[in-house]
């Protein structure tokens, strides 16, 4: 187990190295630094000295290696919009991502997981039935448009929830939280629901599978045999063993509702790093842009790496594999 | 679903039946068992030949400036224009017939998902049938590429590729197939790793077949089936994302509207009151998008390698 | 029909039968119709005896030991008969009546060991919950009764063992834990169906004695159900052979297996390799078991019978001689059967 730990470690240091070295590429290679760093009227001795100072004269893998020294450093350079350092701006904004983040995939769960439940036990009951066709609908939703309508709805038409912003918020451990308030949660709600209306569908197609799959098997017969009660059978036989996949899953998608955070926050106008990242593309903010590849590509390895340390504890079979 | 709930007795009459049945006909068969799956299909058709045949049928050029008339901008559905046109949907700010500029965005939406969807499903089968074949460290270095690649949420990969290189149409579809190719290289793989056991292909091995034509002639046809069922499901991911990075202003430029940058225009009119502009484009990403899926899921169902083992 | 029951000579007046199963049915309802999975299906049990239950798959064995512990699940059901087990009808029993007799006085071992334990829940769980359905006793006392149950099993080491996982364990010893589970509460009456038939032929026979050891310590009655004849021979007080849904031959093994009545058990009887002489064709019966959805008119082994005539084509009815008793119109005689 700690020998799988130390390698799976090792591993998602060298993902991250093959990140930088792709958006390193990504960034100097298929995109003009110097178009991007200079004017297109600037003059010839103004142009040399930017070129200089950013060391777009040396070859390539020494630009690499300070790109990397920078990168361990967590030095990006200046934001040119915002005029300080990127990598502290988008952390400025990492919280209100988190928050909504975290929310959506509490209301995914708590929603999916119980109609998945019921789902699986009662394949064919008319609401069954109705909630699965639903989710297709679910999963064929556009994340902006499904937000479009939301609003449309509940903003425009019925008036009862803000459209854009975060509310009120109130600080807890030195950053401004919206889950404390009222006005900050019916902020929270639009883009909430707009994030899990995919998740829950997925969760809850996920459960109903698992719960399908493992009512016929043999040992959820043995142990009905063995006199337990339905709840037990339930919350224990058959929970237990759908959990697997459910918290791999919930892991993933994590870190796929950060992404979709571009969509959501660009839309409610929440002030995450989403919308930072799409403001700062239309504007060219290289050092924000690199810093919010390099932050998402650690977030992302760092949610794979506790994924995978959870299903390993989770599942004995496949702990015994990696003992 | 109901498709679920039969399939168990619906194999267990296949036994009965003559054996002359090949497996297309018995895909189709059971295809068509389904309503919805059958109703999406007929949707998708007539999008398809609306997208292919709209210039021939709308009304009005929507990107022919001589034909646009301020003056009709932002009418309701149903209004007169100048002219004495109808506008069944209304029009936009710059006076477009929504109805004409749904059917070109639906073109440019179609046509962006359905070529990346394909150049991604040649490049990635290939990659994915050659990493099987191959083995050893050449397959390993593919399955880590494409597992890296699947790490991140394709919506991030896209947006990081046109960061770099820029709106346009072409660019979109690069990303997309950049972002698309690994899901079937993995797929591919997969089966070809199931098929490469089995004795046809040690039998064409055998006879001194030359390598190509045994990976294409034999081992192609049989990954088919479930990289079909990807490649249907991809499409409308592909539409999805392409509308998401259009409606982020990261897509297909102004000049070719998809439906996403349409339901991106409207967008600001929305809130006072103008709801046609975004509403109906989206309606029909809608539409063509559960189309594709209720086909994909149907599918998926009908080629589950598992119910034939 | 419940001849078995009102025949004196099968019910030692001494003792009630534990069981007494009378006129059993059970039906499946799907969408291709309905079938009849067991159809008049009866015999009787006493403390501590043994019942061998014989037939191929299909034959309705199964499901019959499933609706003895109240396990049918939708689409079937059972829809005739009665179970009378220590008087009780068990057709008639709550949900939740059924729920407390499972694991307590009835208990059940299943085919596959490697299927019977839940993967993701340690040994120790899986036997703690058992005993604490029904008894209402600490944690503590629980794993006690866990871990002796274990080592009564042959289980090596038990109270380390008892943390394990089932794929720490090998096939035999998940059997053997499946068995400890099933006599946590020292159960009236066992069913085993085809607990061995998974298994090396090794560890078949060290399972089976095992079983017969600890079944006949705890007088415990046991219903063995295998397609396999010669393990019953061994094993068993009485043998009932099932063919479609029906037991066509009942009676004590040792009168069964030496003058067989049914021409389906006489089948099944040359079907055993060491029965037949070195150089001797082996002997099979031809043919397949039919599907519950097309049971063949009249008697179900009719059309894989050679002796079968016109009068097949009616159910043939349970006759009795002594306490040997069998459903066919053409009964191989007991002089026939010496001279096979």
């Amino acid at each position: 187990m700690t020998t799988w730990l130390a390698q799976r470690l090792v591993q998602s240091v060298f993902v991250v190295l093959v990140m930088t070295a792709i958006v390193f590429v990504g960034v100097n290679v298929i995109g003009d630094p110097v178009s991007i760093l200079i004017s297109p009227d600037a003059n010839q001795q103004e142009r040399a000295r930017i070129v200089a100072e950013f060391g777009l004269d040396q070859p390539l893998w020494s630009q690499y290696l300070s790109f990397l020294k920078g990168t361990l450093q967590g030095n990006f350079g200046n934001s040119f919009v915002y005029g300080m350092p990127a990598l502290q701006v988008i952390l400025s904004r990492m919280p209100a991502t988190m928050e909504l983040a975290i929310a959506a995939i509490l209301l995914s769960v708590l929603i999916g997981v119980p109609l998945g439940l019921y789902a699986g036990l009662r394949p064919h009951s008319f609401f069954a039935k109705f909630m699965m066709a639903g989710s297709i609908l679910g999963f064929s939703v556009p994340l902006f448009w499904l937000a479009l309508i939301l609003i449309m709805f509940f903003s425009v038409y019925l008036g009862w929830l803000p459209a854009s912003g975060r509310g009120q918020t109130v600080d807890f451990l030195g950053i401004g939280w919206s889950f404390f308030t009222w006005d900050g949660l019916s902020h929270l709600c639009l883009p909430v629901l707009t994030l899990s209306i995919f998740k829950i569908s997925l969760i809850m197609r996920m459960v109903r599978a698992g719960v399908r799959e493992v009512l016929p098997q043999e040992y959820i017969k043995f142990a009905r045999a063995k006199g337990l009660s339905r709840q037990r059978l339930l919350y224990v036989h058959v929970l237990k063993n759908i959990m697997i996949p459910v918290v791999t899953i919930i892991g993933l998608e994590f870190g796929s509702l950060i992404a979709f955070s571009v969509v959501t926050e660009s839309i409610f106008s929440w002030p995450g790093m989403g919308k930072l990242i799409i403001d700062s593309i239309n504007v060219l903010d290289r050092p924000m842009i690199v810093a919010y590849l390099m932050i998402i590509v650690f977030i992302f390895v760092t949610i794979n790496l506790i994924v995978d340390i959870l299903y390993t504890t989770l599942d004995p079979r496949v702990r015994l594999s990696r003992d | 679903m109901s498709a679920h709930a039969s399939s168990a007795s619906r194999s267990e009459q296949d036994e009965k039946l003559p054996i002359t049945e090949t497996p297309v006909r018995r895909m189709v068969r059971e295809f068509m068992a389904s309503p919805l799956a059958v109703s999406g299909l007929v949707v998708l058709s007539v999008l398809s030949l609306l997208a292919i045949f709209g210039p021939f049928i709308v009304p009005q050029n929507p990107y022919d400036l001589m034909q646009l008339d301020i003056m009709d901008s932002q009418l309701e559905p149903g209004a007169q224009s100048v002219a004495g046109m109808t506008y069944w949907l209304g029009t936009d700010d710059q006076g477009r017939d929504m109805l004409s500029g749904i059917i070109y965005g639906l073109r440019t939406s179609l046509g962006v998902g359905v070529i990346s969807a394909l150049v991604a499903a040649l490049i990635g089968t290939s990659i994915g049938i050659y990493a099987a074949y191959a083995g050893g460290r050449t397959e390993n270095l593919i399955m880590r590429v494409i597992d890296l690649q699947l790490s991140f949420p394709t919506i991030l990969v896209a947006l990081m590729i046109l960061a770099f290189m820029g709106r346009g149409v072409m660019n979109v579809i690069l990303a997309l197939i950049i972002v698309e190719w690994s899901t079937y290289a993995r797929t591919a793989r997969g089966v070809a790793l199931v098929e490469r056991r089995k004795e046809y292909i040690e039998a064409a091995e055998s006879l001194v077949i030359p390598r190509w034509r045994v990976l294409f002639k034999h081992l192609l046809p049989n990954c088919l089936p479930p990289l079909i069922v990807i490649a249907t499901v991809q499409v409308g991911r592909s539409i999805t994302l392409e509308a998401t990075l259009s409606f982020l202003g990261l897509g297909v430029p102004i000049t070719e509207p998809s439906l996403g940058l349409l339901i991106s225009n409207g967008y600001q009119y929305m809130l006072s009151g103008k709801y046609w502009i975004s509403l109906y484009p989206g309606i029909m990403l809608l539409v063509i998008i559960v189309a594709i899926n209720l086909v994909g899921d149907q599918l998926r169902d009908v080629v589950n390698p598992r119910r034939q083992a | 029909m419940n001849g078995f029951a009102s025949d004196p000579k099968t019910m030692h007046s001494s003792s009630r039968a534990l069981l007494d199963v009378r006129g059993l049915k059970v039906k499946f309802k799907t969408n291709r119709g309905e079938g009849t999975a067991i159809n008049d299906v009866s015999f009787t049990l006493r403390r501590g005896e043994v019942l061998g239950l014989v037939g191929e798959s299909g034959s309705g064995k199964s499901v019959t030991g499933m609706s003895l512990m109240g396990l049918i699940e939708n689409p079937g059901r059972i829809c005739g008969g009665q179970i009378l087990f220590d008087g009780i009808d068990l057709a008639k029993l709550s949900d939740l009546e059924m729920e407390r007799l499972r694991g307590k006085r009835i208990a059940m071992i299943f085919q596959d060991p490697m299927m019977t334990l839940n993967p993701v829940l340690r040994i120790s769980t899986q036997m703690i919950e058992t005993v604490r359905a029904h008894d209402d006793v600490t944690l503590v006392e629980a794993r006690r009764r866990a871990r002796d149950a274990l080592g009564q099993v042959g289980i090596p080491r038990p109270e380390e063992r008892l943390d394990a996982y089932p794929h720490e364990f090998s096939g035999g010893m998940r059997q053997r834990v499946a068995i400890a589970i099933a006599l946590l509460h020292k159960p009236d009456l066992i069913i085993a169906d085809e607990p061995t038939t998974a298994l090396d032929v090794t560890i078949q026979a060290q399972i089976l004695s095992e079983v017969q050891k600890l079944t006949s310590e705890y007088g415990t009655a046991l219903i063995w159900i295998t397609h396999d004849l010669s393990i019953v021979c061994g094993l068993a007080d009485n043998v009932a052979v099932m063919y479609g849904g029906q037991i066509v031959e009942y009676g004590p093994v040792a009168e069964v297996i030496r003058s067989p009545r049914h021409r389906y058990t006489d089948g099944l009887l040359n079907s055993v390799p060491s029965r037949n002489r070195r150089g001797d064709r082996l002997r099979q019966i031809s043919g397949f078991a039919p599907s519950i959805f097309s049971m063949p008119q009249g008697c179900a082994f009719r059309p894989r019978c050679s002796f079968a005539d016109d009068a097949c084509h009616q159910t043939p009815p349970l006759a009795t001689h002594g306490n040997h008793a069998h459903r066919c119109w053409h009964p191989i005689s007991s002089r026939e059967g010496l001279g096979s």
